[in-house]
């Protein structure tokens, strides 16, 4: 007996399996800040409404495989002219419509909150993709790092997000959705970790050869603790000349490293004007490297 | 030393670069030589040349078409496969280096593109070729020759992209082929040059193809067939077509503008010069998105002739199936950008398609219903085709509930390029296309061949298959959840992410078992066939039930005047009750044109074959030969005026008597 | 004939249309033809997609009115609008049956087609002697890309022209002939079409901005 209602356990079973070994490990279901909280929430009502349709189809399609099966005996009505029905096929279109309207109305509501910062003057970090590492530049602090990247908890942070090679989407799970960095434009993404914390962060565009390297890490820390280190990197760390830059367009994955202060060429100048709802088409800065 | 032609150094080092002459493609180098050594040897022995010529080569008859289509299909199948099953190895087990970056980007880029325009597309217009014309009664395509030169422009495309492998490198920047990764400041080997010029030439004979079914499906019809008395799979036909001619344009100025800043130095994508890489994003998805339906309405085609064959009643809800298909033609225009709501078009505009993303969700969900009521109330046998159907069900409906959440905005900004949308397009991308395909190829195999596949190894291979596909992509929705994004070809200890690989892998060689039972099923069942002389084996309802299998080359003796939905079923009932003859009457058979068999296809393709392989080395001599050799198998072929052969009415009442067909 | 038994006879149009419809095979052909157009107009959609996005990126290249002369287009225009009057009139002269008017009109269209290629050719000769090429901006690429798209139509028309006047000769005003013709005159009138939205968009476009 080869029915379909034999593997609905196996399924279930699986899902089970995956969560028992996946959980601690699933960043999304895990947000660590509010922009990842609300598209966890988002994402769980999605899913939970979901799970109802699917519920219900797949009772229906049960019942149907179950009882309308081809053998001798089976006494289920046998009614090969039906053409359709009129009010069901109605009912199809309408109530599938107003299910959705669930999901629908918080997405609308919730693409327009979160495209504002909810700061007036959030930290802004400057963020450049390079082959294959991240640049971070601090405008406020005149700091940079490559590679790793720390802020303050508690408070948004606002990206601003290009890039000096093919695009990369700019991604830190645990506190919220991804956005692209791509050359030619500047994109502002803003996110906030409640509390202080480590994350890691990886681009979701692939970008060559060592892509898989794109992994940088994210270490939220007290506002306090924050001034702290962007002073001792102004005092302890090297300035970045543009040969340093130079030297991180190439094709290399490299470390972590931190920098007192950098070119200000580095990050397209005409950054000013944007607005978030929709960032702006910006002329390429003149680049030695790729010409 | 004497002074070479200038072009043979440049050759031999961009036939053989030192940085890409790896053992994996020495050895496929040898291996196709030989291959096609035998192949030829086989052919001159057994004195086939001729044979294949006039029979395959030079045919223009949409069924022989059809199964070349479907043979080709096949073989991108199992080389598509074996990529991914190279993809899944490496990725089982954290740093593993079963194959390394620069390979595993490669094989990841083929296996996309070869999936969906080696495999995918020319299934589709295997069934489209074999079935529409017999379904609409027809006595074959509006434009038999386009029709052969749809499929070579296709195959030697195919042929190219594959050569790729051996010779200079294949394309590494993914199958969407984003800029500026596809430029020469990052990307300077020839494998992009193989992408780009290989899906322009199958893109054109794609348009051609769905130009021709359009007009056939507009003006070929049987008398009495109206629109809504069409079966659902001509619906799907046209509503393909349709789709086709408003997408693959915007591809080809995509695929066209990054050649040209590739072989000619225009700037439209790169970065310097004002270029913007965002132009082809948006050019690539406003063809992108339509592919997607015109990849899966064939397949809800296939399922709503396979559903209600099998239930053995009629299809539930005709008018609003109908309504719903051309509603999701119409929509897919409308969704492009939720391909990428990530890349700052702002609230607005993502709003917009998130909406139009979830609207389209109402009519695929009301296919899936009315599928289901169709079965209510059968009775339902559970063949092969029927298989794939019930296994598409949970499937389509659990990735089309994962496509709804990616079209929640917000949330999409997490799943957007993790595994979670791996998993979304692979579940409904399987468990709809390639489900609703293989239904298709099960369901029409014996009007192609006479002759049933095997049901007893056609459900080893199914449950290996479908059964398989579950472990296979289940577990990646939760990778996504864990943050693992695509194209990594591998990853840290540490993340947590390995369990679910190991499974995942796991699957993904019982599926390739699953392709493997299905091969041997189509040989083994081709060695053991028992020749079905009815015509109708599964007690079909559509018009192309009622001629024998194979069809004859004229496909109908005289055609029939259709006069409802299920025209066949009815006519069944009306011949056994004696209200109709058995057959068509011999005095009713007219003489019949017949297209005759021209070389100009495949020479149009080899031409086309030949220019794009110069293209590809950027070596002019080459492409310029191979551009004049397509205007002078295009100016030859203006100036045939003779294009058809006349079958006497005597001849056609010979075969017809020979097929016992002929009514009293 | 052989239509008629191909596609199963049961459909004969209506004797009042055209000739070039009355036969069915070749009315299916113009209705194929069509489609074809239909993605024609497409492919030059998204080139002017492109041109409409890019024409502000010059990088350091010329700008839209450095580049254009409004003269020459403006003659282009001209020619090419009269070489639509001579191909309608050729149309009208083959539903008359009047073989040697439709010669001399085709011919007639086909000179006014090498003008204007000519000239277009002059004008890109012109602009590379300037030391603008298409690898000078994004602008200049989506210029020349639709520009010369339209150029590539026009002469592959002659071609196609001049290939239809020795089939002409050769067999006189036959059903396929007369098809070829029209379905040749659908496509010259499109590429005029265009040329006026290339004139509209481009050229004038370009003065304004």
């Amino acid at each position: 007996m080869r029915t379909w209602a034999k593997r609905i356990p196996l399924a279930l079973g699986l899902v089970a399996v995956m969560a028992g070994c996946g959980g601690p490990h699933a960043v999304v279901l895990n947000p660590a800040g509010p922009v990842g909280r609300v598209e966890l929430n988002l994402m769980d009502l999605a899913a939970i409404t979901m799970g109802i349709v699917i519920l219900f189809v797949m009772v229906l399609f049960t019942i149907a495989v179950v009882r309308f099966r081809d053998k001798k005996g089976n006494r289920a009505p046998y009614t090969p002219n039906v053409e359709g029905h009129k009010v069901l096929e109605v009912l199809w279109f309408i109530i599938p419509a107003l299910i959705l309207t669930v999901i629908a109305v918080p997405t609308v509501q919730e693409t327009y909150a979160l495209a504002k910062v909810p700061a007036k003057h959030p930290l802004v970090i400057d963020v450049t993709s390079l082959d294959w590492k991240w640049l971070f530049e601090y405008p406020g602090q005149k700091v940079a790092t490559v590679n790793h990247l720390v802020i303050p908890a508690g408070q948004p942070v606002l990206f601003k997000l290009t890039s000096d090679a093919p695009m990369n989407t700019f991604w830190i799970p645990q506190l919220g959705g991804m956005e692209y960095a791509m050359p030619g434009r500047v994109l502002p993404l803003w996110l906030e970790s409640y509390k202080p914390g480590v994350y890691w962060g990886h681009s979701g565009q692939f970008s060559g050869r060592e892509f898989e390297k794109m992994f940088f890490s994210v270490k939220a820390v007290t506002p306090t603790a924050f001034n702290a280190w962007a002073a001792s990197l102004r005092k302890t760390a090297p300035a970045m000349t543009v040969a340093d830059y130079h030297r991180l367009l190439q094709f290399t994955t490299v470390g972590y490293q931190s920098y007192s202060s950098y070119p200000a060429f580095t990050f397209p100048s005409v950054t000013h004007g944007f607005t978030l709802k929709g960032g702006m088409y910006l002329l390429m800065h003149n680049n030695p490297a790729h010409d | 030393m004497p002074a070479l032609p200038s072009f043979v150094p440049y050759l031999i080092h961009t036939l053989f670069p030192p940085w890409v002459r790896r053992p994996t493609e020495i050895g496929a180098e040898i291996m196709m030589t030989a291959g096609g050594a035998f192949i030829v040897y086989w052919l001159l022995k057994n004195k086939k040349l001729q044979w294949l010529w006039n029979e395959w080569l030079t045919t223009v008859d949409h069924k022989k078409i059809g199964i070349m289509y479907l043979v080709a299909a096949i073989i991108m199948l199992g080389r598509g496969g074996l990529d991914a099953l190279m993809l899944r190895t490496n990725l089982a087990m954290p740093t593993l280096h079963f194959i390394n970056a620069s390979e595993y980007n490669e094989v990841f880029t083929t296996h996309g593109t070869i999936m969906v325009f080696f495999m995918a597309m020319p299934l589709i217009f295997a069934l489209f070729n074999v079935v529409v014309p017999l379904q609409i009664g027809s006595r074959d395509v509006a434009f038999p020759r386009l029709n052969a030169i749809s499929f070579w422009l296709f195959a030697f495309a195919a042929a190219l992209f594959n050569l790729s492998f051996v010779v200079g490198g294949s394309p590494n920047a993914g199958w969407t082929a984003y800029p500026p990764l596809t430029e020469l400041a990052f990307n300077h080997t020839v494998g992009e040059n193989y992408y780009f010029v290989s899906l322009l030439m199958t893109g054109i004979g794609t348009t051609i193809t769905g130009i021709n079914f359009l007009v056939t499906i507009l003006r070929m019809r049987a008398p009495g067939m109206t629109f809504m008395k069409m079966p659902l799979f001509t619906w799907a036909t046209l509503n393909t077509s349709v789709l086709i001619l408003f997408a693959f344009p915007p591809l080809t100025i995509a695929l066209l503008e990054s050649l040209l800043d590739r072989v000619a130095g225009t700037t439209f994508f790169g970065l310097a010069h004002g270029g913007m890489p965002m132009m082809y994003v948006n050019l690539f998805w406003l063809f992108g998105h339509p592919e997607v339906y015109i990849l899966v309405l064939p397949a809800f085609g296939v399922f709503s002739e396979v559903v209600a064959t099998f239930s053995r009643k009629k299809l539930f809800g005709y008018p609003s199936m109908v309504l719903s298909m051309t509603a999701i033609m119409v929509l897919a225009y409308g969704t492009w950008v939720h391909h990428f709501f990530t890349m700052g078009a702002g609230p607005a505009v993502n709003v917009f398609f998130g909406l139009s993303t979830m609207l389209i969700a109402i009519p695929t969900g009301v296919k899936v219903f009315n599928w289901i009521l169709t079965m209510w109330g059968g009775r339902l046998q559970f063949t092969t085709p029927m298989l794939y159907f019930l296994a598409m069900i949970p499937t389509f409906v659990i990735g089309g509930a994962t496509g709804v959440m990616l079209g929640a905005v917000p949330a999409d900004y997490q799943f957007h390029n993790s595994y979670f949308l791996v998993a979304h397009f692979h579940e409904v991308l399987i468990g709809g296309t390639v489900f609703g395909l293989l239904a298709g190829v099960y369901y029409w195999w014996p009007k192609m061949f006479g002759y049933k596949l095997n049901d007893h190894q056609g459900k080893w291979a199914f449950w290996l298959f479908a059964g398989g596909f579950w472990p296979t992509f289940i577990p990646q929705y939760w990778l996504g959840l864990e943050g693992m994004t695509r194209r990594m070809y591998t990853y840290p200890f540490g993340m947590g992410w390995h369990t679910l690989n190991v499974i995942s892998t796991i699957g993904g060689f019982i599926m390739g078992a699953g392709f493997l039972v299905l091969v041997s099923n189509v040989l083994r069942s081709r060695l053991h066939r028992e020749v079905d002389a009815t015509g109708d084996p599964w007690d079909g309802r559509t018009l192309e039930w009622s001629i024998p299998s194979p069809a004859p080359e004229y496909n109908f003796a005289v055609i029939p005047t259709v006069d409802e939905r299920d025209w066949w079923w009815e006519e069944k009932q009306r011949r056994q009750s004696g209200e109709k003859p058995a057959g068509p009457k011999p005095e009713d058979i007219r003489p019949i044109a017949i297209p005759k068999n021209t070389p100009v296809p495949i020479l149009l393709g080899a031409a086309f074959f030949l220019g794009a392989f110069g293209l590809v080395f950027t070596w002019w001599p080459v492409a310029l030969t191979g551009l004049a050799g397509v205007f002078g198998v295009l100016i030859y072929s203006w100036f045939q005026y003779d294009h058809y052969r006349i079958l006497s009415a005597g001849e056609i009442r010979e075969t017809e008597e020979l097929l016992g067909r002929l009514g009293a | 004939m052989s239509s008629q038994a191909l596609h199963g006879g049961h459909k004969t149009p209506p004797q009042e249309l055209p000739p070039e419809f009355q036969d069915q095979e070749e009315s299916i052909k113009i209705t194929g033809f069509w489609m074809f157009i239909v993605t024609d107009v497409l492919i030059f959609a998204s080139l002017f997609a492109t041109y409409a996005v890019f024409v502000n990126r010059i990088a350091s290249g010329p700008t839209p009115a450095q580049v254009f002369q409004l003269n020459t287009a403006l003659i282009e225009t001209l020619i090419l609008l009269t070489s639509s009057f001579t191909i309608g009139i050729a149309i009208w002269a083959m539903r008359q049956n009047r073989q040697r008017m439709v010669t001399w009109w085709m011919v007639l269209t086909v000179l006014l087609g090498m003008a204007f290629v000519s000239i277009e050719l002059t004008e890109f000769a012109g602009d590379v002697a300037a030391g603008w090429g298409w690898h000078t901006s994004a602008f200049l690429s989506a210029f020349f890309l639709l520009v010369a798209a339209h150029g590539t139509h026009v002469t592959m028309g002659i071609i196609w022209a001049v290939a239809l006047l020795f089939q002409l000769r050769k067999r006189g005003l036959t059903t396929v002939t007369r098809r070829k013709l029209y379905t040749f005159s659908l496509y010259w009138h499109f590429l005029d079409i265009m040329w006026v939205f290339i004139f509209t968009v481009v050229y004038l476009g370009g003065r304004l901005i």
